[in-house]
């Protein structure tokens, strides 16, 4: 009985540093999600910028690009997969990657091959304990990505698409790809991320939310030094600010996963806290009922003992 | 552009990947572009640019003090009074550390990334030049 209360104790003990630990993380994560809602708002306005001008030299020059033709025949797809580099956020590097299985299965149905690209430890030691292969990943920066981290993942990603013979930095032509798909966490509210998939490349110029208004009518642009060189220049800069864009998202949702994961941590841990309690405040009184019993039961024994003597 | 728009002053936003740098009103704003260094007066024909890592001037309506913010590779766009100069990094002159800028030309050099080292001479130049 008294063994049993003590190891109550200590559980409860236990389960109360637990909870101080999860509701700290709760804390930490939803101070970030301000930091990086507010990072997204500060990448706006160059991707809004960046938008209008790639549409601007799209809409009044006829140049093909590489980045935006499509093939006609594709059969090879990039694709890039954004995880956490931590855990402790409930389902949400597991969301991706289920969302990235599914598309490198359509992609193969589709008869393309597909060459993976990872950002974040998650997905990195999803697909190598399995054993299966990726062409490159990026580890370290999932909850706080900065710019020159979307610099370098898309110039990677730009190369193995404009693959061309005239490229300097000679890239193994078994990466060249048609097309570029990128997995990430949409984050749209503070209760609700979703996994999504979006084409980058070939590029679609004008995509949801930073597309200029159909009623805002773009200048006459005279370009510098031609427009298919500052179309050559803005591509990969649209990219590469495409991916930002995508990084934020992910880590916003990121963030936002491992608050609610970390809440209802810290809620169990209070639940746990008071079953325990109750049950070590019942075996007390359990014990404390058993040792009146046992007293009044040795007083009248001792009673009627010496009532039968007499 | 009708003449009537000389009158008025620019708009500048000049806007960094992960923030806005500078933005106000402003007489005159000079950036060196792939065609060479460039001057930008209200009522300028709309035009889209290259921009080479170097020094932008911008000479703000309020105030006799000149903007210098250098920028690294991007481009800068006009249309209506309206000027954006976007680039991937851009900093103020009050931003920079010139023994840090130092440091990260050498750097540059010995691992032989010529864009980084001439970003950062860019920022030297920058610096050299505002006392």
């Amino acid at each position: 009985m008294a063994a049993s209360v003590r190891e109550l104790r200590a559980k409860i003990r236990s389960t109360q540093a637990t909870k101080k630990i999860t509701r700290a993380m709760e804390l930490i994560a939803a101070s970030r999600i301000i930091k990086a809602q507010q990072r997204a708002a500060a990448a706006a306005p160059y991707a809004r910028e960046l938008t209008r001008a790639v549409s601007a030299v799209a809409t009044f020059s006829n140049v093909d690009h590489p980045l935006t033709t499509e093939k006609e025949n594709p059969t090879k797809a990039a694709v890039l997969v954004i995880t956490s580099d931590r855990g402790l956020a409930g389902a949400y590097s597991s969301a991706v990657l289920k969302e990235a299985e599914r598309l490198v299965e359509k992609l193969q149905g589709e008869g393309k091959d597909v060459d993976l690209y990872l950002s974040g430890r998650k997905a990195e030691a999803y697909y190598r304990f399995r054993g299966r292969e990726f062409v490159e990943s990026w580890t370290g920066f999932s909850d706080q990505p900065q710019y020159s981290d979307a610099r370098e993942i898309g110039n990677t990603l730009v190369r193995t698409f404009a693959l061309d013979e005239s490229d300097e930095e000679a890239l193994d032509p078994a990466l060249a790809s048609d097309e570029l798909h990128v997995v990430f966490t949409r984050f749209k509210s503070m209760l609700t991320q979703e996994p999504d998939v979006i084409r980058l490349l070939p590029l679609e110029v004008v995509e949801g939310t930073e597309a200029p208004s159909a009623d805002d009518v773009l200048p006459l642009y005279e370009f510098e030094p031609s427009a298919h060189d500052v179309l050559d220049a803005l591509l990969p800069k649209y990219v590469h600010s495409r991916i930002y864009y995508c990084l934020l998202q992910a880590s916003a949702s990121e963030l936002a996963a491992r608050q609610k994961a970390m809440k209802s941590a810290t809620d169990n841990a209070q639940d746990l806290i008071e079953k325990y309690t109750r049950t070590a405040n019942q075996a007390r009184q359990a014990g404390i009922t058993q040792e009146i019993s046992e007293i009044v039961g040795g007083a009248n024994a001792l009673a009627d003992a010496t009532a039968g003597s007499e | 552009m009708a003449s009537s728009d000389q009158s008025k002053a620019l708009q500048i936003e000049l806007v960094a990947a992960d923030r806005v740098v500078w933005s106000g009103q402003a007489r005159e704003v000079l950036a060196r572009t792939v065609a060479g260094d460039l001057g930008v007066l209200s009522g300028h024909a709309p035009l889209l640019s290259l921009l080479v890592p170097g020094v932008v001037e911008i000479r703000p309506l309020e105030g006799s003090e000149i903007v210098r913010v250098a920028v690294g590779d991007g481009f800068l766009s006009v249309s209506d009074n309206h000027v954006s100069i976007l680039s991937e990094d851009a900093f103020l002159a009050s931003e920079i550390d010139a023994a840090a800028v130092k440091a990260d030309i050498e750097t540059a050099r010995a691992e032989g990334d010529t864009e980084a080292e001439r970003r950062a001479e860019a920022k030297l130049r920058l610096v050299d030049k505002t006392p």
